[in-house]
């Protein structure tokens, strides 16, 4: 018998790489900004968290005897890697980025089937195991040293930060610095409210907050120009690669909750701009709440699902033992996203919420 | 209904794709007659329900219009010469069907002349009783000419017998390629709306709305103007794919739903196609039975698309042939839409009742280069569930039937779905979505019916085993009965030889 | 030392005792599992299992001494149902009749014996003595009785031709994902 394929004899132009290019694509200007800005040991974090993702992607898919050339294709590796690669501390030694990068593709993905069934997002996953094994070199923020400027560390000096295990970190040498939200953590264990140690912090707290808005400040690589982030998930928006739903719900999540603390205890709680702006907020909520793999189906649970991350991180970052906690948060959702999925579905055409076919008028007025 | 709860109704609407509409390619040439082919094929299957009776032998000289099959059922309809000739041939020949199996198809050699039976012209055509005008329907064999085939006199007593308001005639025409209702509308807008009038008083409807997808201004302005001065009403709907879907139509232009185990009759909707409606007008006022159709030929690789009226039986071969032949090979014919057609192996395959294009695309236009790597892992990107006009989880319910999984698939809502394809155009990942879904469907139907069958052979086996014993039991009973009777006899014997030595004693 | 070994002894007898006593208790009358799948089964006691009848052969399904591929009638479907049952994986490749059969006399070798006519379980078979047999084909298990007794190999078994009616999409061949 003849096989002859099943329509549609048509099909629309967007194919799993090209959203994954596109991805990427939107989190270019934000990368180069952060390249610009901490210099080339961000650069080399950058290159060997891709590196170990493609290698350590081909090598999962040999082992497991599957083509290795179209999974390597489609670049979710490579966008895994590179969220991963931006949410590290620019100046970590280069091993941080491997293992990351290792677990992120083998342990986070692989494991659990390859793409399109893992539970966690990779890079988050990753993050957070990074977070936990390796402290001290997961809060060693760097102050912004403009590669144009005469601080700047050097090519060599820059490898030797990345690959070598410079002991950058000496406060003599004047390039450690707190991010804001580590900061004001620290203040807290200190007894010192917000009054005393926000000023201390940003010489004008306006001008601290435009800073931050443009990433001018210490913070991880590409999560810190919160403002070019913005850009690009508006970008993916407009695209349809990404919906609106969960970033908003997740930026509505934190700022819902700020707004109001804020207003009652000023010198307790930080306020929405400053939780806005600060951490991984802006790239969570535009790159990973929105990872279609690790979250609900429809809209309506993209904003619950949004809504719940965003509401987490505020509790964790304002009560938790860790300064940010956007990481833990999206992982906390993920592990919720099947039991949305359950609960917020779609209505079937011609019946009702739960499935019931819907009643004709008469029968319903004869009743 | 105002304004505003018409913008409300469109909005809930949910789903639907936009592809390409590729509409212009076919869209400006009138609507031409297709030359006489040498060979008509005409199927005596080309409806849902009953295949049509063969009522001719070979040899047999037809009339254009005249019986050569009769309906075979209920739910069915009658098949008419495309054209005056001889039958020179009964049997099997490739049916336009995605099995690509044969089915029982007559074959007519037109001898040119075209000439049609003895009709009955009517001047008032409203003169006739609603119960005539189905009855005359159902015998000029018309079936739903968007592509469902129903027959439409089947719908039409339903609905009188249920009592409609609403006739809406679908000129939504939102598959991509096709303008075969376009040029219609175009051309014969005042047959059409006549058309309308005589389906709404043959199924006793107040009000008729005719949905026109905003796509299609020259049709709308020609509807407007041969609509104008009767009840019937144009309305404009957005364009946007499976706005032709008929409870999409209802739901967009009344705000009702039709709930998911009734019919729109129920709700007090008809639901006909434009060119079914003028179809019914050729019928009813000049008693022609639905011989031909317009189809649109179109596709890249056709030298001259346009829209052609065709016999039933005509070659897709002969239809490519008119405009023009074919440029390049094609990466794929079609017969039908790009979103729901059906693939022909060969051009080898006639055209039937509820053929409304002969596409032959080439590769570019069905997205062969997006198709490469194809299918590739479920990303769970949503893509579908947002597309899916029925508000379904396509990637939830083709993960089930993946996993032979049937039973989880139908408590999704498999039975939902309509088949349309808009999961399967979106699907960044080329899953076959919608070919997961038919497949299920007739698996389902499958089992069901093996089901039934065991079931009716169990009872046979169980009676069967069960006369068995009875018969083994009677011939027990009679082998007893016999011996009974024997020892009976023995007895009576016995008794005989004993009151006989007793009186010999005495 | 001695109260440890004392104490976990009590404790393993008297836990033993409990679940001696549940058993017992709790224990289930008959298997159900021999009538659920003897509903399973096509039900025309053919015997091509070589079990007796179809309670033979359920029987031995429940207790493990046959496979669920054993009914050649049954085809796939059955198979796949018994494995269900069962919980047990079955390769449906093994099955002899991997699509479903049917029985045909033909015509031109028949002699209207009426051997087969007698030997079918589920009366799939019409005809009277000297008339061709005809095949009833809803009814027919393609059991392969008739084929057994019929003197001049008139009957066989055929694939159930496919139809425009019966005929239906296949399922999608799954590439580039793991089996």
């Amino acid at each position: 018998m003849i096989s002859l394929t099943h329509a549609p004899h048509a099909h629309a132009p967007m194919a799993v790489g090209q959203i994954m290019a596109t991805v990427m694509l939107a989190l270019v200007p934000a990368t180069l900004y952060g390249f610009w800005l901490y210099g080339w040991p961000a650069l080399f974090l950058w290159s060997v968290a891709m590196a170990t993702a493609l290698l350590t992607e081909a090598a999962s898919l040999f082992l497991q005897g599957r083509a290795a050339k179209p999974a390597l294709l489609d670049g979710s590796a490579a966008l895994t890697a590179w969220l991963l690669a931006v949410s590290l501390p620019p100046f970590a030694p280069w091993w941080v980025a491997a293992i990351g990068s290792a677990f992120a593709i083998v342990i986070a993905k692989q494991v659990f089937g390859g793409l399109g069934q893992n539970v966690f997002n990779p890079a988050m996953a990753a993050r957070v195991m990074l977070l936990i094994s390796f402290p001290v070199e997961m809060t060693m923020w760097a102050a912004p040293l403009p590669i144009t400027s005469g601080h700047a560390p050097g090519f060599l000096q820059s490898l030797a930060i990345t690959f070598g295990g410079a002991d950058w970190a000496n406060p003599a040498d004047g390039m450690a610095s707190a991010s804001l939200l580590g900061h004001v953590k620290t203040e807290f264990t200190r007894g010192v409210d917000l009054a005393s140690s926000l000023p201390a912090h940003f010489a004008a707290v306006q001008g601290g907050l435009m800073d931050a808005a443009w990433g001018n400040r210490a913070g991880s690589l590409g999560e810190s120009a919160g403002l070019l982030l913005l850009a690009g998930g508006l970008f993916l928006i407009v695209r349809g690669v990404i919906t609106w739903h969960a970033p908003v719900a997740m930026l509505l999540g934190v700022a819902a909750p700020a707004l109001l603390a804020h207003a009652l205890s000023p010198a307790h709680y930080l306020g929405v701009l400053p939780h806005l702006l600060s951490g991984g907020l802006m790239l969570a909520a535009f790159f990973i709440a929105t990872d279609p793999v690790t979250s609900p189906n429809t809209p309506a649970g993209m904003f619950v699902f949004g809504l719940l991350c965003g509401l987490l991180a505020w509790i964790i970052r304002t009560w938790g033992g860790y300064p940010e906690g956007v990481a833990f948060a999206v992982m906390l959702m993920n592990s919720l996203a099947p039991i949305i999925d359950r609960y917020v579905k779609p209505r079937i055409y011609g019946r009702d919420r739960k499935g019931k076919s819907l009643q004709l008028e008469a029968k319903e007025n004869a009743r | 209904m105002n304004p505003l709860s018409s913008l409300f109704s469109s909005f809930r609407a949910r789903g639907g794709v936009h592809p390409d509409g590729r509409k212009d390619l076919s869209a400006e040439p009138p609507i031409r007659l297709l030359p006489m082919p040498p060979l008509l094929f005409v199927p005596l299957q080309q409806h849902v329900g009953a295949p049509a009776r063969l009522s001719v032998v070979v040899g047999d000289l037809v009339l254009k219009g005249q019986l050569i099959g009769a309906s075979g059922g209920n739910i069915s309809a009658p098949v008419h010469a495309p054209s005056s000739g001889r039958v020179v041939a009964i049997g099997d020949f490739p049916s336009p069907h995605p099995s690509g199996l044969p089915s029982a198809t007559v074959t007519i050699a037109p001898d040119g002349e075209d000439r049609w039976i003895e009709a009955d012209v009517l001047d008032d055509p409203f003169s006739l009783s609603p119960e005539e005008i189905s009855a005359r329907v159902g015998a000029a064999g018309i079936v739903g000419l968007g592509g469902a085939t129903f027959p439409s006199a089947v719908k039409l007593n339903l609905s009188r017998k249920s009592g409609i308001a609403t006739l809406i005639v679908n000129g939504g025409e939102c598959e991509p390629y096709l303008t075969c209702d376009d040029r219609l509308m175009r051309e014969r807008a005042d047959g059409i709306v006549e058309g309308i009038l005589l389906i709404a008083h043959a199924a006793g409807a107040k009000e008729m709305l005719v949905g026109i997808e905003d796509n299609k201004p020259e049709a709308i302005a020609a509807m407007r103007r041969a609509a104008a001065g009767t009840k019937v009403q144009i309305r404009v709907v957005p364009a946007m794919y499976p706005m032709g879907w008929d409870k999409r139509m209802i739901q967009v232009l009344t705000g009702k739903e039709v709930p998911a185990e009734g019919r729109s009759a129920e709700i007090g909707v008809l639901v006909h196609n434009v060119a079914t409606a003028w179809a019914v007008r050729e019928a009813i006022r000049f008693g022609r039975p639905l011989v031909s159709r317009v189809v649109t030929v179109s596709g890249a690789a056709v030298a001259a698309p346009g829209n052609l009226e065709v016999p039933i039986g005509a070659l897709a071969a002969d239809l490519i042939k008119a405009c023009g032949g074919l440029l390049s090979d094609p990466a794929r014919l079609v017969l039908g839409g790009p979103m729901m057609g059906t693939q022909l192996p060969h051009l080898n395959v006639p055209m039937v009742k509820g053929s409304s294009g002969l596409l032959a695309l080439t590769g570019k236009e069905i997205g062969l280069r997006v198709a490469q790597n194809s299918p590739a892992p479920c990303i769970r990107c949503s893509s579908c569930v947002r597309a899916c006009p029925a508000g379904l989880l396509p990637l939830e319910m083709a993960a089930h039937i993946r996993a032979a999984d049937l039973s989880s698939a139908v408590g999704l809502g498999l039975k939902d779905c309509i088949g349309c394809g808009s999961c399967s155009y979106v699907c960044p990942a080329q899953i076959p979505l919608v070919h997961y879904f038919n497949y299920a469907k007739g698996e389902l139907a499958a089992l069901e019916k093996a089901k039934l069958r065991t079931d009716a052979t169990r009872k046979l086996a169980d009676s069967r085993n069960e006369r068995m014993a009875r018969v083994v039991r009677e011939r027990e009973e009679a082998a007893r009965l016999r011996v009974a009777k024997k020892a009976a006899a023995e007895a009576a014997k016995a008794a005989k030889t004993a009151a006989e030595k007793a009186e010999v004693v005495a | 030392m001695f109260i440890a070994i004392f104490s976990l002894t009590v404790l393993g007898g008297a836990l033993g005792l409990f679940l001696g006593y549940a058993a017992r208790r709790l224990k289930v009358e008959g298997n159900p599992l021999v009538e659920e799948i003897q509903a399973i089964l096509p039900g025309s006691q053919c015997g091509q299992c070589g079990f007796p009848g179809c309670a033979g052969a359920a029987r031995a399904l429940a207790n493990g001494a046959a496979p669920a591929t054993l009914c050649p009638p049954g085809g796939r479907e059955v198979a796949a149902l018994l494995a269900a049952k069962l919980g047990v994986e079955v390769n449906l490749s093994e099955v002899k009749n991997a699509v479903p059969r049917i029985a045909e006399v033909q015509e031109d070798l028949c002699i209207g014996c009426t051997k087969c006519y007698k030997a079918c379980p589920t009366d799939a078979i019409m005809g009277a003595a000297k008339q061709i047999h005809a095949v009833f084909r809803e009814a027919c298990t393609a059991c392969g009785k008739c084929v057994e007794v019929c003197p001049t190999e008139a009957t066989r078994l055929i694939p159930v031709p496919v139809t425009l009616q019966s005929w239906y999409w296949s399922k999608p061949a799954m590439q580039g994902t793991p089996a």
